[in-house]
């Protein structure tokens, strides 16, 4: 049976993104954000993940305002990386794993989590930046990966609390897929940052910290702070954590941390970054 | 019953919400267009002809030939579209977040690499009241 083994937060910041595609990663700015994620690429290398589950948003990139799906499951076979602007990031094409992304779909729709199913979908920073924090610079990315894209843009954003429990149905419908897999599921964004106007800049490193803390060890708790409270204590764009409670919801409420990374700045934005294991059954 | 907005107090902020939305939706339908290299070249090649071919209003276009970064807010821009147009101009995020919050790129980086903007006094709009 497939099975979820571990849970990764990350920010996605795309300046990290850019960092490593200019090589960059060792000038004084960028070493210390590149050093925290030294044991995370040894960790998944360990790991080797098959399939990674990829909780991230899109940034008006895919999903322009014509159309805004508060939950997105990638069902194709593969997700070209997109151009934002700047030319697509020369990173490989990210592979799907069709077959279980459909029993996905089916699953959490039936547990009445109403997803909307995307067969063709370019995929941004939000989701090739956490990858390359984890694998580096491969050829080819080393695991499949079924992307869920959340609204965090047009606001309302998804409760923390839906998002918590639509990672519990995330697990039920993995767990009853007959495959032998081992299954990854990252949460993305954050942590405190806001992008825009005058306020821009804001960090709130003890919140953050805060965050993190109950990532571990309350994630009932954390599933509960108001959208307001992201909003004026991580800055408007730190509403991105929420996706962090799907990933937080399928696992163990019991879990073990096996690393954590924060550092300002990278960019306008808090980087953090933790690790969670269920533990063996 | 009008839309509850407990996010009304917050300073220094828009926060894009479905009124937001509704306001820039052909401001943001345009930044979107510049995504894609074929956009940016048409742009570049006659930026006012090429916003007469979206409903946008007289201020939003303004705003866009103007670069005024802040006023494309006001008027229902969302950064991630208008980054868009920043990128189109070879402009960071970062770069533009120094503009917005009316700080030189030096000041804003130096800020930044020193934590940040701090959270105490910039969670209420009660707390900016009589700053400049
Ligand atoms: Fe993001």
């Amino acid at each position: 049976m497939a099975r979820i083994t571990a849970g990764v937060g990350v920010s996605h910041v795309p300046a990290i993104g850019v960092a490593m595609d200019t090589g960059i990663t060792d000038q004084p700015y960028w070493k210390p954000v590149f050093d925290g994620f030294k044991k995370s690429r040894e960790w998944i290398k360990e790991n080797n993940p098959d399939v990674v589950f990829l909780v991230y948003n899109d940034h008006c990139t895919a999903f322009s305002a014509e159309m805004i799906p508060t939950f997105a499951l990638g069902c194709a076979a593969e997700f070209q990386p997109a151009d934002e602007g700047w030319g697509p990031r020369p990173v490989p094409v990210v592979k799907g794993h069709q077959k279980l992304a459909s029993h996905i779909a089916q699953s959490v729709i039936l547990d009445e989590f109403d997803l909307t199913i995307m067969n063709k979908m370019e995929v941004d920073h939000g989701l090739t930046v956490p990858l390359s924090v984890m694998y580096d610079q491969p050829e080819e990315w080393p695991c499949l990966v079924i992307p869920l894209c959340v609204n965090v843009v047009q606001y309302p954003a998804p409760t923390g609390n839906r998002c918590y429990n639509l990672g519990k149905a995330i697990r039920r419908a993995i767990e009853s897929y007959d495959e032998d897999l081992n299954v990854v599921i990252f949460g993305t964004g954050g942590m405190s940052h806001q992008l825009q106007f005058e306020r821009a800049g804001l960090i709130n490193p003890k919140w953050d910290k805060e965050f993190l803390d109950m990532m571990t060890s309350d994630p009932v708790k954390a599933s509960q702070i108001p959208h307001v409270e992201y909003l004026r204590e991580a800055g408007s764009e730190g509403i991105e954590l929420v996706m962090w409670h799907v990933m937080r919801g399928a696992l163990d409420e019991d879990v073990v941390e096996v690393h954590r990374h924060y550092h300002v700045p990278a960019s306008n934005t808090a980087v953090g970054h933790i690790i969670l294991e269920n533990r063996p059954k | 019953m009008a839309t509850k907005k407990d996010y009304d107090d917050i300073p220094g902020t828009y926060v894009f919400d479905a009124d937001m939305s509704r306001k820039g939706y052909h401001l943001n339908m345009f930044c979107i267009t510049l995504r894609l290299a074929t956009g940016r070249e048409a742009f570049k090649a006659d930026e006012s002809g090429y916003l007469d071919g979206f409903p946008m209003t007289p201020a939003q276009k303004q705003a866009v030939l103007d670069r005024d970064w802040n006023e494309m807010l006001r008027l229902g821009g969302n950064i991630y579209y208008t980054s868009k147009l920043g990128a189109c101009d070879g402009i960071t995020f970062q770069a533009l977040a120094a503009m917005m919050s009316g700080s030189t790129q030096e000041e804003y980086r130096a800020m930044m690499l020193a934590g940040g903007r701090p959270i105490e006094g910039n969670r209420y709009k009660s707390e900016w009241e009589g700053k400049e």
